[in-house]
């Protein structure tokens, strides 16, 4: 999939810098989008370091196991062939709880390992499993209950009520949700029975 | 008020792991720097797919791409009765997290967060997350190029906060 989008954001940029007559910053953004990746990365570094000791710390002294039961009944529902994987549903609890506490930059090195942890089930390593489609969808959705980035800038640009939005956020996010793991649950019972009749 | 409450998150879930772990008489610093490095391990992993991913947003972005795209889709928006001002956030929440929050900014200062357009701006902020950087990042972390259909399904749930933020903001606001 990235090797279709990677070239086609390039050219796309290529084609409309031409329409838009704006080539001088499209070559500049080739430098400019380099040192943004390098200023990206650099926030990582510290991030992934500090999160994956402190995961390390949560895992050793048997916090994630507490955690990963109190969230347990939600993540069965979403994944139900994990219900005998507890090491991989652990790591998920956690990153499902940072994302609904919203700790973006907590919930980014969890997802990670959760990942890494589906992939050693995976029985095809090129391939995403099911489960790993499912969970990465559930991580582009917002999952967090108050949206308190948002509210913070409406304050600053001088909203009188800030937190007006909390209603409608929740309610939006959470049919977003809903939508994307209905289709991605679709897709995996469509590709599977795709995959049978060819066998 | 509940901004003053979200200050305090992120330092009581750490104090409350490192006062369990404490009582659990683990040894927190070796831990730390054992999983530390781990991270570390990690983004290195991810370096390159980043690399190039945030390069090609900022070439869309400068290329003036974005918003050609989100001219062409100003029709169907107006039939969905979202307000056309919209679209450039909302093409640029699924690539780009940095992006999207300056556009919003914009908006923001521009219209004023209480307006129409400044509500359903901030509903979508707050319903949706930077799909591409998730695809990437964590199928990057393991190596999967076969994404199937997490892309679609991804922005399946985009369009949903779209069509919805506009919705729910006519319902309660």
């Amino acid at each position: 999939m990235m090797n279709l989008i990677f070239p086609a954001m390039v050219i796309i940029s290529f084609a409309s810098a031409i329409a838009t007559g704006r080539m001088a910053e499209l070559s500049a953004a080739v430098v400019t989008g380099g040192s943004a990746a390098v200023d990206l990365l650099l926030t990582l570094v510290a991030v992934m370091c500090f999160w994956g000791g402190v995961m390390e710390i949560a895992e050793q002294s048997g916090m994630t196991k507490g955690l990963s039961r109190l969230v347990s009944p939600l993540l069965r529902f979403i994944f139900p062939r994990l219900r005998k994987e507890k090491y991989i549903l652990e790591a998920i609890s956690l990153n499902v709880s940072a994302n609904m506490l919203g700790l973006g930059n907590a919930a980014t090195p969890l997802g990670i390992e959760s990942m890494k942890r589906l992939q050693e089930i995976n029985p095809d390593t090129a391939r995403a499993s099911d489960e790993m489609v499912v969970f990465v969808v559930m991580n582009t959705a917002a999952m967090r209950i108050i949206p308190t980035t948002v509210a913070a800038l409406r304050g600053q640009y001088g909203s009188a009520e800030p937190m007006a939005i909390l209603l409608p956020s929740l309610l939006t996010s959470a049919s977003a949700l809903a939508v994307g793991l209905t289709v991605a649950r679709l897709g995996c019972l469509f590709k599977r029975r795709a995959g049978k009749k060819k066998c | 008020m509940l901004s003053d409450i979200a200050q305090w998150v992120l330092p009581l879930v750490l104090s409350i792991i490192f006062c369990f772990s404490l009582c659990k008489k683990i040894k927190i610093f070796d831990c730390f720097v054992r999983g530390a490095v781990k991270g570390l391990k990690t983004l290195y992993g991810i370096f390159p797919t980043v690399v190039a991913l945030v390069i090609a947003v900022t070439m869309l972005r400068e290329s003036g791409a974005t918003e050609l795209i989100a001219s062409l889709f100003s029709p169907v928006a107006s039939a969905l009765g979202i307000p056309e001002e919209i679209i450039p956030v909302a093409m640029l929440t699924p690539v780009s997290g940095g992006g999207s929050m300056s556009l919003f900014r914009d908006t923001l200062e521009v219209y004023g967060p209480d307006s129409f357009i400044g509500q359903v701006a901030s509903v979508l902020m707050g319903s949706t997350d930077t799909t591409f950087y998730a695809v990437s990042i964590y199928f990057g972390a393991v190596s999967i190029k076969k994404t199937r259909h997490t892309l679609v399904a991804g922005l399946a749930a985009d369009f949903t906060s779209l069509v919805l933020s506009s919705f729910f903001v006519k319902l309660f606001l």
